[in-house]
C-alpha cells in the first residue's frame, strides 16, 4: 500500500501464501490431533502398567495361573481368565448360527424393501445400552434359562456340562446374554462383507448352471476371511463386555464346564471390586488384570482389521477374487 | 524431504501445546469454583450406604447456613480413605473403619461416627412370606455351605409353625465391596469359630458358597429372581421395598424386629466396650432389644485442620448433624447414634485443632 510501484502481483501472491499458510496450519492441526490418539494409547498402557507393576512383580507368571483371591496377600487371575474365555466361546457358538443366517439373508436372499429396514434393526440392537441387557437378563431371561436348566439337570445332569443346582444366574444366562449382544456386530459386518463381494462372481456361477444355494456358496468362500474378522470383532466385543454379564454371571470365582456353574469374568471382577480396593496389592491385581484384556482386545481387533482389510482390497483390486 | 518433516514436528509441537493449554485451563478453571466472598466450601469422598442422609444433611444445613456449601462424592469407601489419605479432599467417609496400616499413612485422622447401620436378611421361598427366625450359627453354616437345604432340622426346628420345603438353599451375598457387606461378616466372624477361621471379615471375602449380586439392588433382584435364595441387604431396603425377612437371635437369646430402635439399642449396648478412636464393631451386643446385625458409617477427619476456616465450619456442621440432624436420620431409615455415644463424639470432636 505504501509502495504504489509495487507490481501488480503482489496481492494475488500474498492471497495465495495466505492459503498455503492455512493449508499448513490446518494439516499440522489435523497431524497433532492424530498423533494424540497413538500418545494416548501409549500413556494409557504405561499407566496401567505402572499401577500393575507391584503384582507383576510379587506374582509374576503365577498371577495367570493362581486360583486363589483371599483380597489380602494371594491374588491369581485364573477363575477370572476361564470365566471370560469361556463365557466369550459359548455365547460365540450360540450367536453364530444365527448372526451368520441373518447376515447371507440380508446380504443374499431379502429383497431391496426388506433390507434396508431389516438391516436398520439389527444395527439399532447394537446400540442398546449393555445396562439394559443385563435388566433384561436378570428379570426375563434368568427365569426362562431356569426352567429349562431344572429340565436338562433332571434328565442329563450325569453329564458334567449340566451339573449342578439349577439357579439361572449362571454361565448359562451370561452365554445367552452375550451370543445376543454380539449378534448384531457379526451380522452387520459379515453382511458388509459378503455385500462387497462382486455380483460378477454370483451372476458367473448362476451362468455355470449352479443353484442359488450353490452361488450363495461362492460368494461365501469368496468372503470368507472377512467372516472370520466379524467372528473374530465378536469375539472381543464378548470378552470385554461388563455389566451385561456381571447382573446375570453369579460373580463367584470357580472354574468348572458345567453350564449351571456361577462363574466370574474379567471385566466384572474390575467392576465390582476396583471402587472399594484399599490394598495396593489389590488394587495393582485389579489393574493387571486390565492391562490383560487390554492387550487381549487390542489384538483381537488388530487380527479382525486386518483380515476384513485385506478382503476388501482384495475385493476391489481387479481379477485377483479367488473362485 | 527433511523440511517437510521438520515443519510436521513443528505444528505436531505447536498443537499439543494447544491442547495441553486448553487441558489446562479447563483443570484449572474446575479447581476454582467462583466463589463469592466468605463463603465456604467442603469437599468430601467416601461410602455410598449414607449417602441419602449426608446429602438430606447437606442441603438442610446450606439452607439454614448459606455461605457453607458441602460437596459430597459417594465413590466409596476404600476410595474415600485414599482420598483423604492424600488429603486431597477436606473429610472422608467411610463404612469400614481404617486398618493400622491404613491409619499410619494418615497420622492424626479421627474416627467420627455419623449413624449406624443394619444389615437384614431376607429369602425367597414359593408361597412363603411369612418372618422366619434363625440363629447366628446356623446362618453361618448356611454361608459356609453346610446347611443346603431348606428343610434341614436345623432349620425346621427353629420355625416350628411353617412347612419349609424341600428346596436347595440359594446363597446370595454381595460381589461388590460394601460396608453392608462388612458388617454382615463381621457379624458371622463373632458368633462363628468357624467363618472366623476359614473366611473372616471385610468389605470383600472369598465366599465359600453362594452367588453375587451388585449392590443392594443387585441382591435384592437375584433373592427376588431365585426360589431358595436368601440374601442379606441394608435395613432400610427392606423396608422401602417390603422384602420377605428373617429375624437373627441376639446375644441374649432374644428375636427382635429389625428397626431404627433396635439399631441404636445395638450401639447402646457396645457403649461400655467402645474404643476412645470410635473404631469399634457393634455386631452381636449384649441387650434384649438389640439387633445383632449391625455397624457404624464414619466420618473421616484429620485432628490438625490446615485451614481454620474450613476446619472450623467442618466441625460446626458435624455437631449440627449429630444433635439436629438425627431426626432426619431416622426418616431415612438410619439409626441416629444413642446419647450415650453421641456425648463422647461430640468430646472427641472438640479435640480437633484448627
Amino acid at each position: 500500500m505504501m509502495q504504489p510501484s509495487a507490481p501488480p502481483a503482489s496481492p494475488q501472491t500474498t492471497a495465495r501464501s495466505k492459503v498455503a499458510r492455512a493449508d499448513r496450519w490446518f494439516r499440522g492441526l489435523a497431524t497433532g490431533f492424530g498423533l494424540s490418539i497413538l500418545g494416548l494409547m501409549a500413556l494409557l498402557t504405561l499407566a496401567l502398567f505402572i499401577d500393575a507393576w507391584p503384582a507383576i512383580r510379587h506374582f509374576g507368571l503365577r498371577f495367570l495361573t493362581s486360583s486363589e483371591w483371599n483380597y489380602v496377600d494371594q491374588f491369581g487371575a485364573l477363575p477370572y481368565i476361564w470365566g471370560t474365555i469361556y463365557s466369550s466361546l459359548l455365547g460365540l457358538l450360540l450367536s453364530l448360527p444365527v448372526s451368520l443366517g441373518v447376515a447371507i439373508f440380508l446380504a443374499e436372499i431379502a429383497s431391496g424393501s426388506l433390507r434396508t429396514p431389516l438391516s436398520f434393526l439389527v444395527e439399532m440392537l447394537a446400540a442398546i445400552p449393555s445396562v439394559v441387557y443385563g435388566l433384561w437378563g436378570i428379570f426375563v431371561l434368568v427365569p426362562i434359562v431356569r426352567t429349562v436348566e431344572t429340565w436338562l439337570n433332571a434328565h442329563f445332569g450325569f453329564i458334567p456340562l449340566f451339573a449342578g443346582a439349577p439357579f439361572g444366574v449362571d454361565m448359562f444366562s451370561a452365554a445367552v446374554v452375550l451370543a445376543i449382544m454380539i449378534t448384531p456386530t457379526i451380522a452387520s459386518v459379515s453382511r458388509d462383507v459378503l455385500l462387497a463381494v462382486p455380483a460378477s462372481q454370483r451372476e458367473a456361477a448362476l451362468a455355470l448352471g449352479a443353484t442359488r444355494w450353490e452361488s450363495i456358496k461362492v460368494a461365501f468362500s469368496n468372503a470368507w476371511s472377512g467372516i472370520v474378522g466379524a467372528i473374530i470383532l465378536g469375539l472381543g466385543r464378548a470378552l470385554g463386555e461388563t455389566m451385561a454379564v456381571t447382573m446375570v454371571i453369579g460373580n463367584t470365582a470357580t472354574i468348572s464346564f458345567s453350564l449351571l456353574s456361577p462363574a466370574y469374568s474379567m471385566a466384572a471382577v474390575l467392576a465390582n471390586e476396583f471402587s472399594e480396593a484399599v490394598n495396593e496389592l489389590h488394587i495393582a491385581s485389579l489393574v493387571t488384570i486390565g492391562l490383560l484384556l487390554f492387550a487381549v482386545t487390542f489384538i483381537l481387533n488388530s487380527l479382525s482389521r486386518w483380515l476384513v482389510g485385506r478382503l476388501t482390497a482384495r475385493a476391489t483390486g481387479e481379477g485377483s477374487v479367488r473362485v | 524431504m527433511l523440511k517437510k518433516s521438520s515443519a510436521w514436528l513443528r505444528w505436531t509441537v505447536v498443537s499439543a501445546a494447544i491442547a495441553s493449554l486448553a487441558a489446562a485451563t479447563i483443570l484449572v478453571a474446575g479447581n476454582k469454583p467462583s466463589q463469592a466472598a466468605g463463603e465456604v466450601t467442603l469437599t468430601g469422598a467416601g461410602a455410598t450406604f449414607p449417602q441419602p442422609i449426608y446429602s438430606k444433611w447437606f442441603y438442610e444445613y446450606n439452607r439454614i447456613h448459606p455461605d457453607i456449601r458441602i460437596n459430597y462424592q459417594g465413590i466409596g469407601s476404600g476410595g474415600g480413605i485414599q482420598q483423604i489419605t492424600q488429603r486431597t479432599i477436606d473429610f472422608g467417609a467411610s463404612d469400614a473403619p481404617m486398618t493400622e496400616e491404613e491409619m499410619a499413612k494418615a497420622p492424626g485422622i479421627l474416627h467420627i461416627p455419623t449413624v449406624i447401620g443394619a444389615v437384614v436378611p431376607t429369602y425367597n421361598l414359593p408361597g412363603i412370606r411369612t418372618t422366619l427366625h434363625i440363629t447366628g450359627t446356623v446362618l453361618a453354616d448356611i454361608y459356609l455351605g453346610k446347611i443346603t437345604r431348606w428343610n434341614d432340622p436345623r432349620l425346621t426346628s427353629l420355625n416350628p409353625g411353617v412347612k419349609l420345603p424341600n428346596l436347595p438353599i440359594a446363597v446370595v451375598h454381595r460381589s461388590d465391596g460394601s460396608g453392608t457387606t462388612n458388617i454382615f461378616t463381621s457379624y458371622l466372624t463373632a458368633v462363628s469359630a468357624e467363618w472366623a477361621k476359614k473366611v473372616g471379615a471385610g468389605k470383600s471375602v472369598d465366599w465359600p458358597v453362594g452367588r453375587g449380586g451388585k449392590g443392594n439392588p443387585g441382591v435384592a433382584a437375584l433373592v427376588g429372581q431365585t426360589p431358595g435364595a436368601i440374601g442379606y441387604v441394608e435395613l432400610a431396603y427392606v423396608h422401602q421395598n417390603n422384602l420377605p425377612y428373617i429375624l437373627v437371635q441376639n446375644r441374649n437369646g432374644k428375636y427382635v424386629e429389625p428397626s431404627v430402635e433396635s439399631t441404636i439399642a445395638a450401639a447402646a449396648g457396645a457403649i461400655n466396650n467402645m474404643p476412645a478412636d470410635f473404631r469399634a464393631t457393634i455386631v452381636n451386643s449384649p441387650g434384649d432389644n438389640v439387633w445383632p446385625i449391625a455397624g457404624f458409617t464414619w466420618l473421616l477427619i484429620y485432628r490438625d485442620q490446615k485451614d481454620p476456616v474450613k476446619g472450623k465450619a467442618l466441625v460446626d456442621f458435624v455437631k449440627w448433624a449429630l444433635t439436629q440432624g438425627d431426626q432426619m436420620a431416622e426418616a431415612l431409615d438410619y439409626a441416629p447414634l444413642p446419647d450415650s455415644v453421641q456425648n463422647k463424639v461430640l468430646q472427641a470432636l472438640d479435640t480437633i485443632r484448627f
